[in-house]
């Protein structure tokens, strides 16, 4: 268990990291560790990214022209692979939001059901 | 644009990832090292995710796979011998697939070298009211074909030889006689001229001949002019009008037919021919046609059946409704092919079955090396390789066997191709055009890839169990192992068994008595013209051809080492096939009341007296010919016993009164009654045969007989200059020696035998080296235990009963399974054997207990080590 973990994050539902990545991406360019870093926060530390399913997932991303990485340096002088959305990448994202928003709407209807009372 | 990134650049990132987790940590307040710790921490599984993205780059990129296979390739470096018994034994299978595939591709599954192939057509008559099939058809029910308007064009081609004599010599040719619209059927247009005006129907021949490229280079030397020539052709005069391409051939159903030299065009009406054919005389052997587009043979079939049924209504007095008149619509290419169909087929399976064990024994090795390897491959899975990538790494060293074997395979075809093509008989059809073409090396490849999946498929899966390291992984190989060998024996079981009812047929088949002694017999052959100007012919009457066959075989008797001579018709040459149409005579039986074109059909000869002693065919009863029967003496005729016995089961035929010919007058009597002979077929004597006197009947197709000269080509010779002596228009051609005749007829038995033979043998040897390496590997295997039982006391004789008992379990299972696909495909055989029954005793048991006894050689080779084995290394190795 890492040491930063004070309470128990939630796991990521499979192919919920690419849209994620995808929506921390709309801003500017960023590279790996910052993506990574930016979810867990917007997400108020209840989103953990496995490091080592990040780049994969990028992988995966780039390979379907979503994204484009590109190396260049960070704002404290590291060398790091930057990536960027594509147009693509932006449709895939409109797409998958909207996708994800019916989904979890429609989980919050039938939790929120009350089929006792009818 | 997307660049494809290498493993360096992915492993900076992951890099640099790091340094940012690690920077962030020390900022939280961890030491440089834990940090550096709890970074590689929370990234996870590094290799995995290196593990991925090469998985991922391996998939896409041929380097993946060139890197696979540089390291297949480096693996055989450590084992060359495996290396080259695999490669040799699938080089072997596919090599053999491929060449009998050449043959079949172009035989069976090319369409025939004519534009839309499909729509050709073979129209064939039958009477299956009469038990006749197959009886050819008039010229006016093909004139009811042709208005019908269910085909495109419909022609009739009829095959006979011809006197040539205006080129360098007199020569012996093929010519067609075709309706004029035959080219227009089989949509050809000639490389030089033109072909006949489809639409004439002018009666008789016209003046017009087409000729075949062969021809034109042979016989006139290519000569461009040709199409002002005039050629002679039975004495008559003809004009060339055009030559067809080279490799253009006619669609017959024997090679004779197939080579054509010269085509001629009639509409089978008018002189020679009656001027208005009787709707009963089915003389013209068959039709060929032309669908229109887009119209089925289903279809076309329907229409022709409700033609025929008008027909027979219209015409109730010709088609009887005893005989049941039908016409059948066959695709063009089944009548070309024929019967070599099922022989191919049986090649094919038992070359794939060859195939198949070539796998599994190759498949055998790779188990047994993959249980030296167990060891690699478990590190590789604990280092995090997938289930996924190590079975992938095998079946690209599977396929990369595979390959190196088909790369063998086509090479040694390219190499041996020219001598391999000459070991086809020329008598299958389409022969010439097997070639080593694009479809060929398709298929070479298919077959690769097939093979290469197919043995690499139980190495594979082998290793993509989870528990490798376990201890019952080499039980559970070996298991595989012995299923694999039974498989591989009872295949062998079955191509031997094929392979000796074959040749237990063959052997019947040269060992039959034939009833006539070949030996030392020539046959030379001739041929007096028929030429359509009847006043011209100088052969016309036996009276003028009489005096001639007297002249030549006088002649004849007296070359050098002649001891006996005889003329004949061609037809009296035993088991010569080139004139099956020719030899048929209807026979009218005096008494019985049946018409011409109603008579039965035998088979008939016209032969000098001294035929007979020559050939050694005894008489049974009443006399043979004499020099006194003459056309002016009352004609008569000696048949053999299984004619007397079909046509006068119960009375006697001596003195019996028939008629040879729908046209003939006078009663012809039987005479004599000469043994049965194997003259028509070797695989039967029991077929009636009529012989009439060369001094009675007249026949063109003339055989001169010697008994004594051996040199073939010197006889021939000494014949032409007889022959030409007394007509110097005639031809001379077809010198035989009759054994060789006789070796000819069965050269087809002969090639399938020969393959499946081969292929028999070379199952024997591989599955002999699959029990032998299975054997092998299952006493390495279980050197420990056999070493421990060894140490306990166990004697060595009940070790190497143990081994060899468990090899003869294995090889009896598969024998046992063996025999019964085996009697299965003998059934299918029945109709190629001779002689043999299907479920033949003998040869069942012949080839098991070879098969057995190869077994236990090959069993007790690897039995005998496992009794040698040292106690003390064995135990100490682990």
């Amino acid at each position: 268990m890492s040491t930063q973990r004070q309470e128990e994050p939630l796991d990521l539902l499979q192919g919920t990291l690419d849209l994620l990545i995808l929506r921390t991406l709309i801003g500017e360019p960023q590279h790996g560790h910052a993506i990574a870093r930016a979810i867990k926060h917007t997400s108020e530390h209840e989103l953990l990214v496995e490091h080592g399913a990040l780049y994969p997932a990028l992988q995966r991303l780039e390979a379907r022209r979503w994204i484009v990485g590109k190396w260049g340096v960070s704002s404290n002088n590291r060398r790091a692979r930057f990536y960027a959305l594509t147009a693509a990448g932006r449709k895939q994202l409109v797409r998958e939001t909207s996708k994800w928003k019916r989904l979890a709407d429609a989980i919050a209807r039938v939790l929120e059901a009350h089929p006792l009372e009818g | 644009m997307f660049r494809r990134r290498d493993a360096d650049d992915f492993a900076a990132e992951v890099a640099s990832h790091l340094e940012f987790e690690i920077e962030r940590l020390q900022g939280e307040g961890l030491s440089a090292d834990e940090a550096r710790a709890a970074a590689r921490r929370t990234f996870g599984n590094l290799t995995l995710s290196r593990e991925q993205f090469s998985e991922r780059r391996h998939w896409r990129g041929w380097d993946g796979i060139v890197q696979d296979a540089r390291h297949a390739v480096r693996t055989w470096r450590n084992a060359p011998g495996f290396a080259l018994v695999s490669v040799l034994t699938i080089a072997l299978g596919i090599g053999a697939t491929t060449a009998i595939f050449s043959v079949v591709d172009v035989t069976l599954l090319q369409p025939l070298p004519y534009p839309r192939a499909e729509a050709l057509l073979s129209v064939v008559d039958d009477l299956p009211g009469s038990g006749s099939y197959d009886v050819g058809l008039s010229q006016p029910e093909w004139l009811d074909l042709e208005r019908s308007g269910i085909f495109e064009n419909v022609a009739l081609a009829w095959f006979d030889e011809n006197n040539l004599t205006s080129a360098s010599r007199p020569a012996q040719v093929r010519l067609m006689s075709v309706t004029p619209n035959y080219f227009a059927v089989l949509g050809v247009a000639p490389q030089l001229g033109r072909v006949f005006p489809a639409d004439n129907r002018s009666p008789g021949y016209t003046e017009e001949v087409v000729i075949s490229d062969g021809l034109w280079k042979r016989d006139f030397g290519g000569d461009a002019h040709i199409l002002d020539r005039s050629i002679r052709l039975d004495t008559d005069l003809y004009r060339v009008v055009g030559v067809m391409p080279p490799g253009f051939h006619a669609p017959g159903r024997t090679a004779e037919e197939r080579e054509v030299d010269v085509w001629a065009a009639t509409s089978f009406y008018g002189p020679p021919l009656p001027i208005q054919p009787p709707r009963r005389l089915r003389n013209i052997p068959g039709a060929i046609a032309r669908l229109p587009p887009g119209v089925s043979t289903a279809a076309a079939q329907q229409q022709i059946d409700a033609l025929v049924a008008r027909l027979r209504k219209q015409y109730s007095a010709d088609y009887p409704d005893g005989s049941a008149w039908t016409v059948r619509l066959v695709p063009l290419q089944d009548t070309v092919v024929g019967d070599v169909r099922s022989s191919l087929i049986l090649m094919l399976c038992a070359v794939g079955l060859v195939l198949v064990i070539g796998c599994v024994n190759v498949a055998n090795l790779l188990l047994a090396r993959a249980s030296t390897r167990r060891r690699e491959f478990s590190i590789r899975a604990a280092i995090g390789a997938g289930r996924a990538r190590l079975m992938r790494q095998l079946l690209t060293e599977s396929l990369c066997l595979a390959a190196a074997g088909g790369a063998v395979a086509v090479v040694v075809l390219v190499i041996t191709r020219a001598s391999l093509t000459r070991l086809i008989p020329v008598d299958l059809p389409r022969v010439r055009a097997v070639t080593l073409d694009w479809n060929v090396l398709l298929f070479a490849v298919a077959m690769t890839i097939v093979s290469g999946v197919v043995f690499g498929l139980a190495p594979a899966l082998d290793a993509g169990r989870r528990d490798l390291r376990s201890a019952a992984a080499p039980y559970r190989q070996a298991r595989t192992g012995h299923l694999l060998v039974a498989a591989e024996v009872a295949l062998s079981l079955v191509l031997m068994v094929a392979a000796g009812l074959l040749m237990r047929s063959f052997w019947d088949l040269l060992n039959a008595r034939l009833g006539f002694n070949p030996t030392a017999v020539t046959t030379v052959r001739t041929r007096l013209p028929y030429p359509n100007d009847t006043s011209i012919d100088a052969y016309k009457t036996i009276g003028q051809e009489a005096p001639f066959v007297r002249e030549l075989l006088r002649r004849t008797q007296a070359l050098p080492d002649v001891t006996a001579a005889a003329v004949g018709s061609s037809s009296a040459i035993p088991l010569d096939h080139a004139h099956r149409d020719m030899n048929v005579m209807p026979l009218l039986v005096e008494g019985r009341g049946t018409d011409a074109t109603d008579a039965p059909i035998v088979d008939g000869a016209v032969v000098t007296p001294g035929y007979f002693p020559l050939l050694g065919m005894p008489l049974v009863r009443g006399r043979l010919f004499n020099d006194f029967d003459v056309g002016t003496t009352p004609a008569v005729a000696v048949i053999n016993e299984a004619m007397a016995r079909a046509f006068w089961p119960k009375a006697d035929p001596i003195g019996a009164h028939v008629k040879l010919s729908a046209s003939a007058t006078a009663w012809t009597t039987v005479v004599g009654i000469v043994a049965d002979a194997r003259t028509e077929t070797l695989a039967d004597a029991d077929v009636p045969q009529i012989y009439a006197s060369s001094y009675q009947k007249t026949a063109k197709h003339l055989a001169i007989f010697l008994r004594g000269p051996t040199d073939t080509a010197a006889t021939a010779d000494r014949v032409r200059e007889v022959v030409q002596q007394l007509d110097p228009a005639l031809p001379v051609f077809g010198a035989r020696r009759l054994p060789d005749e006789i070796a000819a007829s069965v050269a087809g038995r002969r090639f399938v035998l020969q393959i499946i033979a081969v292929f028999g043998l070379t199952a024997l040897v591989l599955s002999a080296l699959g029990i032998y390496g299975v054997m092998s590997y299952t006493v390495a295997a279980q050197s420990h235990e056999i070493g421990v039982r060894l140490a306990l006391g166990a004697p060595r004789t009940t070790i190497l009963a143990g081994i060899m008992g468990r090899g003869l379990v294995v090889t009896a299972a598969g024998t046992v399974a063996g025999a019964v696909c085996a009697a299965m495909v003998a059934r299918l055989m029945a109709a190629t054997l001779y002689g043999v029954p299907p479920f033949d005793p003998i040869t069942f048991a012949a080839v098991t207990i070879v098969l057995l006894g190869v077994a236990v050689v090959a069993c007790f080779i690897p039995a005998r080590r496992a009794t040698q084995i040292d106690p003390l290394t064995a135990l100490r190795s682990e």
